[in-house]
């Protein structure tokens, strides 16, 4: 392959490094609106009155909106097709106040200090309710979230509203109960994973302006275009057709921008006042009032005979969604189903699940969206399982391994078509000199190192569901255009799927120009969320090219008046043994007289969503006085399938690890006993700094996955899962304790070290 | 009040609210590849130079240069693309948004540490995060960077 597989540099990459102004904030008009949300002080209560009046007497003041001035229609804010699993059960602004930070009122003015001002001026006056901030309290708790009558679901998710229960469900195969009868060891032990803030670099930032067709147009960092232009319809309660979304680049998202943030609150005020307007989340509210990871606390019962052959794996998923349900229905799912099948040959898979509402800040979507906080509980779990064995934790992975060919029964029933883990897991152990430093070496008296490994899974794409669409052009001097609806948020995807075109039409990149998304004139996808670009775009790439090569090879056959079977296209030239026409030329005549302007478009969606793999392996060292611990090296081998861009991909699992490291250690949204939100900047919610990594080493097992562009699978989320479980296990290594609750702190290591003692 | 200042070699002369910060008082006045990441001085996505010192933007009065020169990105725009080339080499700038405040604390550290080790990489940039690229790419993109520098290339 000539494109594809390269190393090519990111079509944006000079723009990026030399500061132009590319990101949403930069290009929006100097005369915008500002617009800021005065927030809920209260974790739970109702609004009993309002007082505006004064704040509007503040000069340059244009609106003020509170929950009497927005219309009446509950919606989702969670990007996902429609309809979407997550309950229909907020407001843009509510009389009911379910967590501290949710909006109270809108303000809009000529200046941010006359806007700030006016804030401080509006009288609320609240009923306030007790909160429910812990959710193993959530479920027949006298407080109930939401009692309001126009809550609605779309279909069956096991819902309970009354008793705060969002969503509940299970799945068994097997007979789970009989089977760990037949166990000799048995592990089982809760696993406690935290909220955590994607903690992207650009905070939320939308502006908005009537075009004049008096469409709401809506400029986002958001990865979904799409939806946002469903949900706003259906939140401002206006036709779609009257909406239009615009996604410039975008400084990060990691599933923050997989939810509609920050678009509403400007696009209200644009309606209401014709202006153009603008908001952006500072770092406090990108903190607190915007969706996180959902805290799990997860317990996984695992059983084996002596050998360590594994009968039986059961899991126990409570989930916070806190204040609303915003992907609280499938997160979940993942935390079984993309943990179980890694070990398909257990025969006996029980998974149970019930989600909770709380009065904390709404969960939402983070990389890895379920399957992280799983992969805490299942692999941690599967290690002391080693551990009780008596056995090397790498032996026992690979003795249990899922293999191709396999039907994974925890998965869906999907068939397994690509699969490298087990020579992932050698690799990572050849690198790490596992043989030689498992479990650890004293370096001091008081200073271990040790090792400590995890491996993962996770999806391409949401299976017969999500679906991507592109559109390529071949344009008068012979170049392409290809339009995606597929959102790059700093991952490359316009590259990359610009290198897929480029492979097909046999050019080179730079006869490829990717236009990125404008919901008016991009053709439709679902976003860029749950890993599906590369794999289910790209498959849209390929047949878009495939279409129209034939309708050059058409279009040339009459220019040439010859047969079309004959005709070959070589990327510069179309041409028999005795004719040809360029590329060029073709592109010429079709745009004159009675030529024929080509397009083609092509939609994919897949039945399967196959698995990519990841193995990890950490080496830390222990200060066994302090509880200290260090990241010395932690090596990430990847099974994607085919990588399409190697340096692309490597930098995908280098930031994934250091972000799988930041959960590990040190990332943790806590409240107070009133329910504020503890950590709303970095100062208090510390992000791994570049000492605090280690060093990351990659290393690619490509498979083949059949079912995807040129044996492509996903890869931008199964790379964080795997460090909590692996730092860990290596701290088990270290000291005999094992944590089982994010994040591994050295106070939590200190007081396990002196409870042995 | 009045400030008069220069931005990459320009003179400024402009009326500013007495509490303006300089971050604002240069992506107003244009310089928008200034970036805010945070409102407590943690994150040196604002990074610029006054006086050819690195300076938080976010944590400085706008009112305070006044007199002072002023460097930004769009100002070291040859060096930005010299060191760039080895950042996209690496595919180490992901969103990009972390970049110039990044760029601008790799250029000064040229100027100052010579042939620092990793180490001294690392503490001298440690104050600038990066959310996406686990800054191993940068790592190697910055080591690459110098060692052009010291072969005369
Ligand atoms: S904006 Fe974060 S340090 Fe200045
Ligand atoms: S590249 Fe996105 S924050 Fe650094």
């Amino acid at each position: 392959m000539k494109v594809v597989s390269q190393s090519i540099d990111k079509l944006d990459a000079m723009a990026l490094v030399t500061g132009k102004p590319v990101y949403t904030n930069d290009i929006a008009p100097q005369n915008c609106l500002i617009v800021k949300v005065l927030r809920s002080p209260h974790a739970y209560a109702k609004i009993l009155s309002i007082k505006t009046d004064t704040a509007l007497k503040v000069p340059g003041i244009a609106c003020i909106l509170t929950y009497k001035d927005v219309p009446n229609k509950r919606f989702t804010m969670a990007g996902q097709s429609y309809p979407e699993p997550s309950p229909y059960d907020r407001l843009i602004l509510d009389q009911y106040v379910r967590y501290v930070g949710d909006p109270v009122a809108i303000v809009a003015g000529d200046s941010e200090k006359a806007v700030q001002k006016a804030l401080k001026l509006i009288k609320a006056e609240y009923e306030v309710f007790k909160p429910i901030l812990d959710p193993e309290e959530a479920i027949d708790n006298n407080t109930v979230i939401h009692t309001e009558e126009d809550y609605h679901v779309n279909f069956d998710i096991g819902n309970d509203v009354k008793r705060n229960i969002c969503c509940s469900g299970g799945f068994e195969s097997g007979n789970v109960d009989e089977a760990f009868e037949k166990c000799d060891v048995i592990v089982d032990e809760v696993y406690h994973t935290k909220a955590n803030n994607q903690a992207m670099m650009e905070t939320f930032i939308t502006y908005t302006h009537m075009d004049y067709n008096g469409r709401l147009n809506i400029v986002s960092s958001t990865q979904i275009p799409f939806h946002v232009r469903r949900i706003a319809a259906r939140a401002l309660d206006i036709p779609k057709a009257k909406v239009r979304v615009i996604k410039p680049r975008i400084g990060g998202g990691f599933g923050a921008k997989q939810t509609v943030v920050s678009e509403l609150f400007p696009a209200i005020v644009t309606l209401k006042t014709g202006k153009p307007a603008k908001m952006i989340f500072d770092r406090y509210e990108t903190f607190a009032a915007s969706t996180s990871r959902h805290e799990m606390k997860i317990r996984a019962k695992v059983g084996s005979d002596k050998d360590g052959n594994i009968k039986a794996i059961h899991i126990t998923t409570l989930s916070n969604t806190g204040a609303y349900g915003e992907h609280g229905p499938t997160t979940v799912g993942l935390s079984g189903h993309k943990t179980m099948p890694l070990y398909n040959k257990a025969g006996a898979f029980k998974f149970e699940f019930q989600v909770v509402y709380t009065n904390t800040m709404s969960a939402g979507a983070f990389r890895g969206y379920g399957a992280t906080q799983g992969a805490f509980a299942l692999e941690s779990a599967i290690n002391e399982l080693a551990a009780k064995l008596n056995m090397d934790p790498t032996i026992l992975r690979q003795k249990n391994l899922l293999e191709e060919g396999e039907v994974l029964t925890a998965y869906h029933g999907e068939t397994l078509r690509s699969c490298t883990l087990n020579s992932c897991i050698n690799k990572g152990k050849e690198l790490i000199k596992w043989d030689e430093k498992y479990p650890y070496k004293r370096i001091s008296d008081h200073k271990v190192r040790a090792v400590g490994t995890a491996i993962t899974m996770q999806g391409s794409g949401i299976a017969g569901i999500d679906i991507a669409s592109v559109q390529i052009r071949l344009n008068d001097d012979g170049y392409y255009t290809l339009l995606v609806g597929a959102t790059d948020m700093g991952t490359g995807c316009d590259t990359i799927l610009g290198q897929m075109a480029a492979e097909c039409l046999e050019c080179d990149m730079d006869k490829i120009v990717v236009n990125g998304v404008d919901t008016d004139q991009s053709p439709y996808d679902t976003g860029s969320y749950a890993s599906s670009t590369t794999y289910v775009t790209g498959m849209s790439v390929i047949k878009a090219c495939k279409k129209l090569r034939d309708q050059m090879l058409t279009e040339a056959s009459k220019i040439l008046k010859v047969e079309k079977d004959t005709l070959e296209f070589d990327g510069q030239k179309i041409y028999n043994e005795e004719k040809s026409i360029t590329l060029d030329k073709l592109a010429q005549e079709l745009v004159v007289g009675d030529g024929n302007y080509l397009m083609a478009s092509a939609s994919h969606s897949s039945p399967y969503s196959p698995p990519p793999f990841m193995a990890g392996f950490v080496e830390i060292e222990l200060d066994t006085e302090t509880g200290q611990i260090t990241v010395i090296d932690y090596f990430g081998i990847v099974d994607c399938g085919t990588p399409i861009n190697p340096k692309l991909a490597r930098i995908q699992v280098e930031g994934g690890i250091a972000q799988g490291i930041g959960m590990a250690l040190c990332e943790d949204i806590t409240y107070t006993e009133l329910g504020k939100m503890k950590n709303n900047s970095f100062m208090q919610y510390k992000i791994p700094s570049r000492r605090d990594v280690g060093n990351i080493k990659v290393a690619f097992e490509s498979s083949y996955e059949p079912t995807g562009p040129f044996g492509a699978k996903s890869i931008g989320e199964v790379v964080i899962n795997t460090p909590p479980p692996a730092v860990a296990h290596a701290v088990y290594n270290a000291a005999g304790v094992n944590i089982r609750s994010l994040p591994i702190t050295s106070e939590k290591i200190l007081k396990g070290i002196m409870a042995k003692r | 009040m009045q400030i008069k200042c220069y931005i990459n070699n320009r003179l400024f002369n402009e009326v500013i609210e007495p509490d303006m910060l300089l971050i604002d008082f240069l992506r107003h006045t244009g310089f928008t590849s200034v970036k805010r990441g945070c409102d407590t001085a943690n994150c040196g996505l604002c990074t610029v130079w006054v006086n050819e010192k690195t300076v938080l933007s976010c944590s400085v009065l706008a009112a305070s240069v006044n007199g002072k020169h002023i460097t930004t990105l769009e100002g070291v725009e040859d060096e930005a693309i010299a060191f760039g080339k080895f950042v996209a080499d690496e595919g180490a700038e992901q969103c990009g948004y972390c970049s110039p405040g990044f760029i601008m604390s790799v250029l000064s550290m040229k100027r100052e540490l010579n042939d620092p080790t990793e180490e001294e990489i690392k503490h001298y940039l440690s104050g600038n995060l990066c959310r996406c690229t686990g800054y191993m790419g940068q790592l190697r993109a910055i080591k690459k960077f110098l060692q052009q520098g010291k072969d005369g290339a």
